[in-house]
């Protein structure tokens, strides 16, 4: 057993924060903005761009993929220190669905192709992604997504509404997972992958407004929209092995835990600040970092897993969904801690640290519902982790 | 014991049912959340035409029915998320007149507020947000017959719409916080008061008033000098509890939402109210709506029989406040992401639990009172 960073990776922790400490946007860092609620400023998306380009030059976004394809081959944890610090720095700049799930979907199923086309724009911070499964009917039970995709000589024409897409709105490109056929059972072999370009004609992208009055996500409408056969990943009808996969991915890319344990020390630096430090107050700060801990935990090992050749299963879905739990319970203690200034909204006479509590707190309804719901998440522990009976 | 509404109740419940039901759709919520009154006029008038102002003032000041008929009128209140002066007017003001005030300021003032001519409410906390006397530190000095009133009051519920706001200042600064605390009726159009509207998630309205020299008539003391503070505990515990029925009312409205959707949406061939962490969720939403119901009910009544009350509404404010926020958890969890956005109406409920929590002493508030208090 060994819980220590390489000196290497210290060295990379430390330049990283070197970078950061120059570059991270400092209104993003004063009010301090959470990764989950950088939306809340207006100028996130170009910001965001701006930072993903310069991690981008320096190699970070990629470094732990192989040389061939732009990578250094390095583990995985420092993908994870990227993060860390980013959450550290309260900084956008990693699009956790291009670079997080996207790209190694495409280095484990992607032609050579798709990977020469697809992954360079990633690695360099300037292709943003967006990813659409969910439908109005069909959210955790995807295998029977309903939008179709029809055949034709040589692309697939697709009709119907998908939604909750994030970042669709400023999104280059897209990972779209449809119907190519309707009457096989069971449901999920009839899926199939694809490589959208948004700016394709047909694709209508309304906001949908989250209850933290924030635009993060959209409906998207396909009206006969027409995408080249060659952007097919995987084969037809064998979508869902890459959605169970993208969902892996999913569910490791974010470090929550970092921007929970970023959160719970701004929460104490606030509290200290403004006296606020009962002993009721201090019981439960002391408890979030003990949990924190524990997350933080959960994420390395999966971490280590992908490291060392292993593929992370029920083992992702826990520490997703502590620490994505965790997150609540932390959002839940800002309210706590703020008491009656908790329920001022940015914009306001005498508004704490800009309204960012009340903001992390009505966001963090989410937590639970994205990347899969908390409950299909304890089924995956419950069923693949435990090799407990299923009723179906 | 009896657990029932008797038919008087049943007839407040159902009066007001109907008549929120027809006029208050979530259409109308969702334009008094953006409103900046947060009412019309016009609604005013149609529910003083049904006297409803008048719940739990005296007859002889046109008033009708008691505390327990304002409980059930709230609960129904709460389920459609109701927003207006109501609560400030009928539940602070009036009872603060009630309590401490002369035949002479009844007279003048308890009609005017049945009669659905007066708005009134009371501005208690400040800056330091606490409920405790010693938290009160705008100051009345004494001049000749005058008082003159200076401080910041902060979270006063409609404020803004106000005729009147009882002020609780400070008239001396005695040993005991508890002690020379006074309540003065103030006109809001008095020179030196200074109203603004804070932005709150709820969308409720709360401002921050400012009492710049207030300059305000002996006449206008609301109760004896010094003594007010017993009085604001009286109004604190009758608030806590009428804040307590509006909370059952939207955790009853939200379950029978979670439900009906739990039925209704499908997810791997079956209605998600099928699956058993579906259900063990609901399960403990019913357990915490009934059981608030009954804390709340049980504190009202005690109030309202002139009972004993300090630990039954401690107990009502601290466990409720705590089981709303549980029941519209596991909503937003049942909802799915349909639940995550401001299209659904359910946020609203999310976001009014925060603020009810928070008014009157929030649940860590309430608990501290109920362990002192048998300690
Ligand atoms: C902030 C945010 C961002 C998102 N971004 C994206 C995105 O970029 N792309 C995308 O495609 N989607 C996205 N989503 C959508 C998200 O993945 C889905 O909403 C989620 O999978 C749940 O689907 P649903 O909302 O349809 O709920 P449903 O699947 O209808 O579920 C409703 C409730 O039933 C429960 N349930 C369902 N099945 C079972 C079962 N078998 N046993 C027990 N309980 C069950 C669920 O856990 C939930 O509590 C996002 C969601 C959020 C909140």
């Amino acid at each position: 057993m060994n819980f220590a960073f390489t000196p290497e990776e210290a060295a990379f922790r430390k330049e990283v924060a070197e970078f950061l400490e120059k570059e991270a946007p400092p209104e993003y860092r004063e009010s301090r903005v959470t990764f989950f609620d950088m939306s809340s400023h207006e100028d996130w998306i170009e910001t965001h761009r701006k930072i993903a380009e310069k991690l981008g030059e320096r190699g970070w976004i990629s470094m732990h993929w192989p040389r061939e394809y732009g990578g250094q081959d390095a583990s995985p944890f420092y993908r994870l220190i990227l993060r860390e610090e980013l959450s550290r720095y309260h900084s956008p700049g990693y699009d956790s669905i291009g670079a997080g799930i996207v790209a190694p979907a495409l280095l484990l199923k992607g032609n050579e192709e798709q990977k020469k086309q697809h992954l360079p724009g990633i690695a360099q911070g300037k292709v943003m992604w967006c990813e659409t499964l969910s439908e109005p009917g069909h959210g955790s039970d995807l295998a029977s997504i309903e939008v179709f995709a029809r055949e034709e000589a040589n692309c697939f024409v697709v009709n119907g509404q998908k939604t909750w897409t994030t970042n669709a709105h400023f999104a280059d490109w897209n990972a779209l997972i449809v119907r190519t056929d309707r009457e096989v059972t069971p449901k999920y072999r009839g899926l199939t992958f694809f490589l959208l370009d948004m700016k394709t004609p047909g694709i209508t992208v309304n906001p949908v407004i989250n209850m933290a009055g924030h635009h993060e996500f959209n409906e998207v409408f396909f009206d006969d929209v027409r995408i080249p056969k060659e952007n097919m990943v995987g084969g037809l009808n064998k979508g869902w092995y890459l959605v169970m996969s993208l969902l892996d991915y999913e569910r490791t890319t974010d470090t929550v835990y970092a921007v929970a344990s970023t959160y719970i020390e701004d929460l104490a630096e606030y509290a200290r600040e403004n006296n606020l430090l009962n002993p009721l107050m201090r019981n439960r700060l002391a408890q979030l970092t003990a949990d924190c801990e524990v997350a933080r935990m959960l994420h390395y090992r999966v971490t280590w897993m992908q490291g060392k050749g292993i593929v992370p299963n029920h083992e992702s879905a826990m520490s997703k969904m502590y620490s994505f739990e965790l997150l609540q319970r932390v959002s839940e203690f800002g309210m706590q801690l703020l008491g009656q200034y908790s329920q001022l909204a940015e914009g306001s006479a005498r508004v704490p640290m800009y309204g960012r509590i009340p903001s992390c707190y009505l966001r963090s309804f989410g937590y639970s519902l994205e990347q899969g719901t908390s409950e299909i998440d304890r089924d995956v522990i419950a069923q693949r982790g435990l090799d407990l009976p299923r009723l179906r | 014991m009896d657990f029932a509404l008797n038919e008087q109740q049943e007839m407040m419940q159902t009066l007001a049912r109907d008549f929120l039901g027809s006029e208050y759709p979530d259409k109308v919520l969702r334009e008094m959340v953006d409103d900046e009154k947060g009412y019309t006029p016009e609604f005013w008038r149609k529910m003083s035409e049904m006297n409803l102002m008048g719940l739990s003032i005296p007859e002889e000041y046109g008033g009708v029915g008691d505390f327990l008929d304002l409980t059930v009128v709230l609960e129904e209140m709460g389920r459609v998320g109701f927003l207006s002066p109501f609560f400030s007017t009928v539940v602070l003001g009036a009872s603060a007149i009630i309590e401490a005030g002369s035949d002479e300021q009844k007279q003048k003032y308890l009609p005017g507020i049945s009669g659905g001519k007066l708005i009134f409410t009371l501005a208690l906390t400040e800056p330091s947000a606490r409920y405790t006397a010693d938290a009160v530190t705008a100051k009345a000095a004494l001049q000749e017959s005058d008082y003159v009133i200076n401080g910041i009051k902060l979270f006063v519920p409609d404020a803004h719409v106000s005729d009147y706001v009882i002020c609780v200042a400070r008239t001396d600064e005695a040993v005991n916080p508890q002690d020379g605390i006074t309540l003065f009726i103030v006109d809001t159009n008095t020179p030196g008061v200074r109203c603004k509207l804070l932005k709150t998630i709820a969308g409720d309205k709360q401002c921050e008033v400012t009492f710049d020299n207030v300059r305000i008539s002996g006449k206008d003391v609301l109760g004896e000098v010094d003594k007010g503070w017993s009085c604001v505990e009286k109004i604190m515990a009758k608030a806590a509890v009428a804040r307590c029925a509006e909370m059952v009312g939207g955790a009853q409205q939200v379950l029978n939402m979670t439900l009906e959707y739990a039925k209704d949406r499908v997810a791997f061939g079956h209605p998600i109210g099928a699956f058993q962490s579906i259900q063990h969720r609901c399960a403990d939403m019913l357990i915490d709506v009934d059981g608030s119901r009954f804390v709340t009910y049980q504190a009202a009544w005690r109030i309202n029989e002139g009972l004993p009350a300090a630990r039954e509404v401690a107990i009502a404010k601290a466990w409720v406040s705590r089981a709303l926020q549980r029941v519209v958890n596991s909503s937003h969890q049942i909802h799915g992401t349909i639940g995550f956005t401001e299209d659904h109406i359910l946020h609203l409920y999310t976001k009014r639990a925060r603020s009810h929590e928070l008014s009157f002493g929030d649940a860590d508030y309430h608990l501290e009172r109920l362990v002192s208090q048998s300690l």
